[in-house]
């Protein structure tokens, strides 16, 4: 009797909770499923089932490759640089400098900016003749040029500003576990004489795997679903060569309103998403010290 | 200092110490960059926007254009209603969850957990299309709601609160249940009060998160009655303002002002509720 009542109370706590997530999280993603095998409904054509054809469509589309290789050169560029000056800054922030609270500060605030805004600033940051970076190059008579304009820098300039909005963010967990490791660790290794990169790399390094792993995941999470920035400086151009694969979904879905082609899309982001977390958790997960 | 030193070898001394906070400081300097240039040029006539005088006149003239050209009142009116809404909705729903899932023994919960979690991987930003659809059907369309609804059940806040929620001592539990408190009084006088860092932690978070918010809102919203700050402020400066960098920047730091001024104010708030919500 005991346990039937506790029963019905644990799903009536979980019930308001559980109906959303079944409207808003588990639903669009079947539904999402099922469309990507219907054509897309017209005003006078209803859906028709029409099997792996959207995929066939999206694979033979040349901009579809082009958006999955732009999204995997963001996040080859992305997510090492902007975890790795996390662990540097934290590091730095950690020791005793001078001003070490206005510095992690300066590191934190881009993460408490919207995206949106400073994608305003860096907009201007990279304007030709304006820009700051136009101004600098110009103070070395170097010839400006268009940073955002041409095929061959904009990716890099997308990415920068993602690096930038992210570092901070994550030089706050590799702080807090920096913190958290005991100081008679480094008092043991300075006794056997050990350099300082020696014990970051054999002592500090392995124990913040467990914030590396979490750090990763977030990371790779991010670079699939950040776009607020490529929708305010490029909007996917110039030529595409900025069109990430979330910013395609949302430019089929809602610029040409071919939702049968984004559903399509979706899944597969969603199961290469996946398929990269199973990796991650597979592999990293054998390689780390819990305590 | 000579008490601590023994604890911290390998703090750098001298020369490493000098190096290290020149170079931190230098890195300091190259991240905050960007903002302090939008700074400068809001804060001064449009003709030094890219002009640096140590002496150019300081101006509000930027603001207030930005402000008259649209309606920023509305949009951060929308923006309060939307964050708090939100916040309000999903601090009620995951502390439900979070102690069901903490503290009852139910069939299926395993299960139900496993459903949960599933939103860190599928989260609402990819779901877009679908989540439009329903938004349709629901007749919401272009309303704050339809903005505020698919992030309300947050399997992160129900993750952060089960997992708080776990440490409390059983004992406490029980010495309420035999008082004779019932579940929602033992929830709300015993493990509410307990979790309160985390429910600062996660409100930090949440807040900052759906301020900056930006393509779902892009999407679901086509009015100045339902646009929230980051979509006005795109609507502002895509349309055709020109390109007058100044007024722009003025729009720009005047959407991020409040987290920027409450940020700087409660910076070790922040901080630790960055950090604490990170860790679990």
């Amino acid at each position: 009797m005991r346990r039937w009542s506790a029963a019905v109370h644990g799903w009536l706590l979980l019930l308001p909770a559980m109906a959303l997530l079944m409207l808003f999280t588990h639903w669009p993603a079947f539904a999402t499923v099922i469309d990507s095998f219907y054509t897309t409904p017209r005003p006078r054509r209803p859906s028709v089932f029409a099997g792996w054809d959207n995929y066939r469509q999206i694979l033979d589309d040349p901009i579809f490759w082009q958006a999955l290789s732009n999204n995997l050169w963001f996040a080859v560029g992305t997510i090492p640089l902007s975890v790795g000056l996390a662990m540097l800054m934290a590091v730095w922030v950690n020791d005793r400098i001078a001003g070490r609270t206005l510095v992690r500060m300066a590191y934190f605030t881009p993460t408490v900016l919207p995206m949106i805004a400073v994608a305003n600033i860096w907009l201007f940051f990279y304007t030709p003749q304006y820009g700051l970076l136009a101004q600098l190059f110009g103070v070395f008579g170097a010839t400006t040029q268009n940073w955002l304009g041409s095929k061959d820098t904009a990716l890099i300039c997308v990415t920068v500003v993602a690096i930038w909005k992210e570092a901070g963010f994550f030089m706050i967990f590799y702080l807090a576990a920096l913190q958290q490791i005991p100081p008679s660790l480094a008092e043991a290794s300075a006794l056997e004489g050990a350099s300082r990169w020696y014990f970051f790399r054999r002592v500090q390094f392995p124990l913040l795997m467990p914030t590396t792993l979490f750090v990763l995941v977030n990371a790779v999470i991010n670079a699939f679903r950040t776009v607020d920035h490529i929708v305010v400086m490029t909007r996917g151009g110039p030529d595409n060569a900025t069109s990430l694969l979330l910013f395609r979904i949302y430019e089929l879905g809602f610029g040409f309103w071919d939702t049968a082609l984004a559903s399509a899309m979706t899944v597969i982001l969603l199961l290469g998403l996946g398929l990269i977390a199973l990796a991650q958790y597979g592999f990293l997960e054998r390689r780390i010290h819990y305590r | 200092m000579t008490a601590s030193a023994p604890s911290a070898p390998y703090q750098p001394r001298g020369t490493g110490l000098v190096v290290e906070t020149a170079a931190a400081w230098l890195l300091a300097v190259v991240w905050i960059l960007p903002l302090l240039y939008a700074i400068w040029t809001a804060f001064h006539p449009a003709e030094f926007s890219a002009r640096f005088a140590l002496f150019a006149p300081l101006s509000l003239e930027n603001f207030v254009r930005a402000w008259e050209a649209a309606p920023f009142a509305r949009y951060f009116f929308n923006t309060f209603v939307l964050v708090t809404l939100i916040l309000g909705c999903q601090l009620v729903l995951c502390t439900l969850a979070a102690y069901a899932f903490a503290r009852y023994d139910f069939p299926g919960s395993n299960i139900a957990f496993a459903l949960v979690l599933a939103q860190l991987m599928v989260m609402p930003d990819v779901l877009i299309v679908e989540n439009y659809k329903t938004m349709g059907k629901l007749g919401v369309l272009d309303t704050i709601p339809a903005i505020a609804l698919p992030y309300v059940a947050s399997a992160f806040g129900i993750f952060l609160l089960r997992q708080t929620f776990k440490t409390v001592p059983k004992e406490l539990d029980d010495a309420a249940r035999v008082e004779g408190a019932g579940a929602v009084q033992t929830l709300l006088k015993v493990y509410v009060p307990l979790a309160r860092p985390i429910y600062l932690a996660y409100g930090l978070v949440s807040v900052s998160y759906h301020w900056n918010n930006f393509l779902w809102p892009l999407i679901v919203t086509s009015s100045v009655e339902s646009r929230p700050l980051t979509v006005g402020l795109q609507v502002f400066s895509s349309s055709d303002q020109g390109i007058d960098w100044s007024v722009i920047c003025a729009a720009t730091l005047m959407t991020s002002a409040p987290l920027l001024v409450a940020f700087v104010l409660f910076q070790r708030q922040f901080v630790q509720s960055f950090m604490r919500a990170g860790i679990r």
